[in-house]
């Protein structure tokens, strides 16, 4: 069963980058197959490199909802899936008081008192939608196995309702960044993805379309830069987002070109750690900062 | 010569595509049919067209981890290859290096990755052949680079991006500030060039002598598999890099054996006695107290030359984890014992030179430089056996090879009576632990001894051993 969002690997780059999201062929590939194949898509790789983002752009371009479940540590069941509102079937059964039993009890377990979460939401959505499942690996090992029988049949029990099928299927995107060894059941589900750092030619043209009005010679001495700090041996090389925001720095400051005395003033919008700054520093000849 | 490449049918495909999942299975990658399967549709839906995109394509369905996927690449190389380079030029650009060098530093210096894909295909063929001409019995990328030597290409290709952007901004202002960038970049650029000749030697390599040959043997382990005692320079740097990774997810590991420890075991004895009150039924469980306080480690490392890669390793792996101890305390010896624990804490910012500034700083050897556990291990209990108490776990590293010197197991004795637990991590593998000078297995009968021969077991073990 596909979700059939596109027609080829080629569609996928047009129309991702239509929406502002540029793709790397690595990226591009494993979307259109994700979608041809019918599989949740598992994006694993560092900090801000577009990982929620990708969820985002193909929702917009899918013209789909965009359901996010945001794990963290004690998300279980009643979070993710469904829950019954207890309150509201207390008023029911005391509103109700001259029924009888029988009428109650199928009452109160229908669907007006079933509080959809995001998972359950997701399969019984009649349109397309986008399933984001944001940093898995923040969830406890059990959401893990719950999230199994969603994301291999898409479907879920309730037991008083009985089984819900996915009418349609959704496009489902979980990313993780590793802080925990998502588990081999859950990852032979999925198709995995790795976004890394991009090629300097991609980086350049995310710069020029992420922040307008950026000079073309200043954009490619900052990813030359950057791409020399992420070959150096820190603590937390920067990612495009830090690209970016050093972009939006310069532009602000005014600074035309790159050299010694910008550089040495705005390295702590990329470098978040005072060891890596100093290093950078000696590493890149600028004086003492 | 067979140029299997662009017109690869349905049924090659499958044959191809069986070969590498079982290439990748004898390198340890656990995929199951399932994922084959997955694979083949995978291959049908991105077509045939585009090698690159066949590549992602498999990566998607056969890997699971990031950490797979350099032996993929070099295992897809061998499988899928590109055309096999053109095999006209073989004849004719025959011992021609110096054109070829020319050509060579332009690609390098236009950064034209199709350029160098096929320069590295051509200096394969004309200058990497050995054996009998014309067809040669290997081809080795050794030789290749050897004669084109394309490091020394550094200078002509900094001067030829100097001109260049002479001529696009005539007369302009200072040299920018990306200049200084220039070199790294070229290197950068020539060791990719450098990778691609060994992929091709070896591509040509395995259409001679069976890929599945190849694809077992020539082509090296993910980094984290690699012997501490076999890996090469390289390999170390890239080791090194996974260990802030690797600290995060075993401090993970940790904090979720914390708190299932923390909910608590039942405490039997307190248990039975509550109930008496309700007549020997044990109505209320009471559940045992926990000490509160976080654990002290103490690591005492052999750095000797022997065993220094692993030593390394694990002292950074520790100093990463320090939050997560009260008190993390690091010795190491060779002859002589010396506290390091303030220079792995300076270190954590220059790792590489760590080795080298513990030999030169800390007192660790005396008037040889071969390494005596019986000593450095007297000396420990003698100045520093404080360190040691009841809350602390040691952990001892070290190949346990005494140079033939007394093996001093009154020491080890005190150390393990003293510590609240022992552990020693030895980077050789069991059959070889009392050969030689060894005196492991004596050791092992006092301390728990485990072999730790890589870093995906360190990780495993420290993981598992830590005290919580």
């Amino acid at each position: 069963m596909t979700t059939g969002y596109f027609t080829s690997v080629d569609d996928v780059a047009e129309r991702l980058a239509a929406t502002g999201y540029l793709a790397s062929p690595a990226v591009a590939t494993t979307v259109f197959l994700a979608d041809r194949l019918g599989k949740p898509l598992l994006v694993e790789g560092p900090a801000g490199v577009g990982k929620t983002e990708l969820a985002k752009a193909v929702a917009r371009v899918a013209d789909a909802r965009l359901i996010r479940l945001q794990c963290y540590e004690g998300v279980d069941e009643s979070r993710a899936l469904y829950e019954w509102n207890h309150a509201k079937q207390l008023l029911r059964i005391t509103a109700g008081r001259e029924e009888s039993w029988d009428e109650t009890r199928t009452d109160i377990f229908g669907e007006e008192f079933l509080l959809s979460r995001p998972l359950l939401t997701a399969i019984r959505s009649a349109d397309p939608t986008v399933l984001l499942i944001d940093e898995t690996d923040k969830a406890d090992v059990e959401v893990e196995g719950l999230l199994l029988e969603v994301l291999s049949d898409f479907q879920v029990t309730v037991p008083e309702l009985g089984t819900i099928t996915a009418t349609r299927r959704p496009f489902v995107v979980l990313t993780s960044n590793a802080s925990r060894e998502l588990s081999e059941a859950l990852r032979r589900r999925c198709l995995f993805l790795h976004i890394g750092f991009p090629e300097e030619e991609l980086e350049r043209r995310i710069l020029t379309m992420r922040v307008p009005g950026l000079d073309e010679a200043l954009a490619a001495s900052l990813v030359r830069v950057v791409g020399a700090l992420r070959a150096m041996d820190l603590r937390k090389v920067p990612s495009v987002a830090e690209t970016i925001d050093w972009a939006r720095t310069l532009l602000a400051l005014g600074a035309g070109t790159l050299d010694e005395t910008v550089v040495r003033d705005s390295l702590g919008v990329i470098l978040k750690h005072q060891d890596d700054i100093l290093k950078a520093a000696a590493k890149l000849d600028l004086d003492a900062v | 010569m067979t140029t299997p490449s662009a017109e690869v049918t349905a049924a090659g495909v499958t044959d191809r595509l069986t070969g590498l999942v079982r290439a990748l299975r004898a390198h340890g990658f656990g995929i199951g049919t399932g994922e084959s399967v997955d694979a083949g549709r995978a291959l049908e839906a991105v077509g045939f067209a585009d090698r690159e995109r066949m590549r992602e394509a498999l990566a998607a369905t056969l890997l699971h981890q990031e950490g797979q996927r350099a032996l993929f690449d070099r295992v897809f190389d061998l499988y899928f290859p590109a055309s096999a380079g053109p095999v006209a030029d073989e004849t004719a650009g025959q011992a021609d290096t110096a054109a070829l060098r020319e050509r060579l530093a332009a690609a390098l210096a236009a950064d034209d990755r199709s350029a160098l894909a096929r320069l590295a295909g051509e200096a394969v063929g004309s200058l990497g052949g050995y054996g009998s001409s014309p067809g040669s019995d290997g081809w080795s990328s050794y030789q290749t680079l050897a004669r084109l030597r394309p490091e020394t290409l550094l200078a002509r290709v900094r001067a030829m991006l100097r001109d260049a952007s002479a001529l696009e901004d005539a007369g302009s202002q200072a040299p920018a500030f990306t200049d200084r960038l220039t070199d790294d970049e070229i290197r950068r650029r020539i060791e990719a060039f450098r990778e691609q000749v060994r992929t091709e030697a070896r591509v040509r390599v395995a259409e001679r002598q069976g890929r599945d040959r190849v694809a077992r043997r020539a082509v090296g382990g993910a980094a984290d598999s690699v012997d501490f005692l076999l890996a090469g320079r390289a390999q170390l740097d890239e080791l090194r890099r996974t260990v802030h990774p690797l600290a995060r997810k075993l401090a993970t590991r940790l904090a979720a054996r914390r708190r299932r420890a923390a909910r608590g075991r039942i405490d039997l004895r307190r248990t039975l006695r509550g109930s008496l009150s309700t007549g020997g039924v044990p109505m209320r469980p009471v559940l045992r107290r926990r000490r509160p306080g976080r654990p002290e480690l103490v690591l005492l490392c052999d750095v000797s030359g022997s065993v220094a890669g692993f030593a390394n390793f694990t002292m950074l792996l520790v100093q990463a984890l320090h939050d997560q101890f009260s008190r993390v305390r690091v010795f190491a010896f060779v002859n002589r014992t010396d506290e390091v624990t303030d220079l792995i804490a300076r270190g954590s910012s220059d790792p590489a030179g760590l080795g080298a500034r513990i030999l030169a700083e800390a007192e660790l050897t005396g008037w040889h430089g071969q390494s005596d556990y019986g000593s450095a291990l007297g000396e420990f209990v003698e100045r520093y056996v404080d360190a040691v108490g009841p809350r602390t776990a040691v952990f001892i590293l070290g190949d346990a090879r005494t140079n033939m010197t007394d093996p001093n197991l009154p020491a080890v004795r005190l150390i393990r009576d003293r510590a609240r637990r022992v552990h020693w991590l030895n980077p050789e593998q069991p059959s070889l632990w009392s050969t030689g000078d060894s005196a492991a297995l004596a050791y092992a009968e006092l301390v728990d001894m485990r072999p730790c021969r890589n870093a995906r077991q360190l990780g495993e073990l420290i993981g598992r051993l830590l005290p919580v």
